[in-house]
């Protein structure tokens, strides 16, 4: 459905911007209706941008972004809006995705006139409240500020309001980092719910404990090159590139602590970015790159 | 040693103040990694500054605090001078915005020094035999804080803290915007510092329960400006008795759990506004063990050696 094919992004860096930075190196995956795939990397590693680019946020410098099999870099006007009805994003920080001086209501208007305008007044209403209804919130939250509602009431209005357009692919970027334990496991259920209702998820985060809970399929990213991907039980029961092992090991654990060599070990995440090399089959639905 | 009995501090608002601390006590031994954590507004980060500076919303209405015997007039902002960095100290929330962008950081360093009266000169090779502890070379101190990662300027702020050798360290949510790899130097950044010495007892104040579970000695839990829970680490963790350290333990996903297989519940309901806080135990609202007892507030009482909990079910879970 959603394909990212051998893409690569360079940014223009310097005053001029004569220096050039490649950040995304040949990226290549699918994202399958139904499915949650999950982007996971360190800071830098080029997870947002890849993201961004899906949503056309961001420009591809090599290779192409396909939506049912539509180069989505040529999409103009009403190809474009039929677009974004279908593909739509929710960001980290959900108090700057709404404006403070009007009620939280108003997206949902915005929506309305830009992809909605043909709908009569019963039909959007029937649609809203089952789009709010889905995330848990009533109606009566429309009327509210946002300062008035929890970081977790604002990432599911956001959700819903992605919702109201019937979308087949939601780019979920750090989506609950900012959010509460408690509230953080009810968004990523309400995500769980929709998946299994044939929607699309490519979650981007750097927490894996949240990202192994959610998805069916992971992605490694380490300075914008993929250096693992594959099933989910697959990268994170047997991991293969040592970033993996590495970010794995990091990972804090309730019920095992570390050693006290493990934990005053500073060098324990070493760089081992390497650049080159080439992903080969390690095992079924399990790719590494290996470097020859 | 940190002794804190009956702690009040509210929040000046509009529609009235804020109880977000509403009387508390407990205390923190000398060599203690106390983790303080909690969900947003449950009074965590409050308490962790109320320590060391009330902001101008903050008002201390009650209680006392003492470090190693002597009284800290937490309610007089220039009677706290003497006391801040020297014996208590702080790493912000966002330490790497605590570093001056136009200064290199070895000169910031100076000067902040130079302005407690102390010569930057006789503590150089103190400060880049600590940076090199934490494994940072002395190259940094010329260097703009732009020029380093987030979770080096972390490790930057955390040596200039303490390098003092302040008796109580406060760190709040200092691992919580890094990722997996930085978070863990810095979780062992401070555990290498308690170690060496450099700062006797320390509050780490994070939601992150899986990074106290590495890191802390005791876990307080706190929940709507009121102690819920504390207890050895290994006790919170294994054999919580607090329906609410249960509940938020139980919506961690770990790696390994898997929403096909295992679907957490998480805490139905929202905390109650600290406007006008309910009376009784503030989480009957969402307690699945609550009872009709609930509305008289329940005493924040040993229930074994080092182990505390209010709740008047604490009992019954102990034993099983």
């Amino acid at each position: 459905m959603l394909k990212v094919e051998n893409v690569s992004k360079v940014f223009r860096s310097g005053a001029f911007g004569g220096k050039k930075a490649k950040v995304i190196h040949d990226i290549d995956f699918e994202v399958k209706p139904g499915e949650v795939v999950s982007l996971i990397g360190e800071s830098g590693s080029g997870k947002t941008t890849v993201g961004r680019m899906i949503l056309r946020l961001t420009s591809v410098s090599e290779g192409r972004i396909t939506f049912d099999g539509e180069d989505i870099s040529k999409l103009k006007g009403s190809a474009l809006k039929s677009y974004y009805r279908r593909v739509q994003g929710v960001f980290q920080d959900p108090f700057s995705s709404f404006n403070p001086i009007f009620k939280v209501g108003r997206v949902f208007r915005t929506i309305r006139r830009e992809f909605l305008s043909d709908l009569d007044v019963a039909a959007w209403e029937t649609r809203l409240s089952g789009a709010l209804n889905a995330v848990g919130l009533e109606v009566s939250a429309l009327d509210k500020y946002p300062h008035q509602m929890s970081g977790g009431q604002l990432q599911r209005l956001l959700i819903a309001r992605a919702l109201v357009l019937d979308i087949r692919v939601l780019v979920a970027d750090e989506i609950i980092s900012m959010l509460d334990a408690s509230t953080r496991i009810d968004v990523l259920n309400l995500l769980g719910d929709l998946k299994s209702k044939g929607l699309s998820i490519i979650f981007v985060t750097h927490d894996l404990a949240l990202g192994n809970y959610i998805s069916d399929r992971i992605i490694i990213l380490q300075k914008g090159v993929i250096v693992e991907m594959g099933a989910t039980d697959r990268v994170f029961g047997d991991p293969q590139h040592p970033y993996t092992r590495s970010l794995l090991d990091a990972v804090p654990h309730l019920h095992t602590r570390w050693s006290d060599a493990e934990l005053k070990d500073l060098g324990l995440v070493t760089d081992t970015a390497r650049f080159g090399g080439h992903l080969i089959e390690h095992r079924e639905n399990h790719l590494v790159r290996v470097y020859s | 040693m940190l002794a804190v009995s009956d702690l009040k501090i509210h929040y000046r608002t509009l529609a009235g103040s804020v109880k977000a601390l509403d009387g508390v006590s407990f205390s923190v031994r000398d060599g203690e990694i106390m983790g303080l954590a909690g969900e947003s507004g449950c009074g965590k980060s409050t308490l962790g500054k109320a320590l060391i500076r009330l902001e101008e919303r903050m008002m201390y209405v009650g209680g006392q605090v003492t470090l190693d015997g002597a009284t800290l007039p937490i309610a007089d902002d220039r009677a706290m001078n003497p006391y801040r960095f020297r014996h208590v100290s702080i790493v912000p929330q966002y330490a790497m915005s605590a570093l001056n962008p136009t200064r290199r950081i070895g000169r910031m360093i100076n000067e902040l020094l130079e302005a407690r009266g102390i010569k930057g000169a006789t503590l150089r090779p103190e400060l880049e035999r600590r940076l090199a502890v934490l494994g940072l070379t002395p190259d940094v101190l010329g260097m703009y804080p732009i020029e380093l990662s987030g979770g080096m300027k972390q490790r930057v702020v955390m040596v200039l803290s303490t390098l003092l050798d302040p008796s109580l360290l406060i760190a709040d949510e200092v691992t919580s915007a890094l990722d997996v790899a930085s978070q863990k130097k810095v979780a062992g950044a401070l555990v290498e510092f308690r170690d060496r010495g450099y700062v006797k007892s320390m509050i780490v104040v994070t939601h992150d329960l899986a990074i106290l579970a590495q890191i802390a000695d005791s876990i307080l839990i706190m929940y709507a400006g009121k102690l819920a829970e504390k207890a050895p680490t290994r006790t919170i963790i294994e054999a919580p008795a607090h329906p609410y350290t249960r509940l938020l333990l139980g919506s961690l996903p770990e790696v390994g759990i898997r929403f096909e297989d295992r679907r957490l519940p998480g805490i139905k309901g929202r905390p109650p506004s600290l406007l006008d806080p309910p009376q009784g135990c503030r989480f009957r609202d969402r307690c699945p063990l609550a009872f009709g007892k609930c509305v008289e507030e329940p005493p924040f009482i040993d229930i074994a050696p080092g182990h505390q909990v209010a709740c008047w079910k604490a009992d019954a879970h102990a034993q099983g």
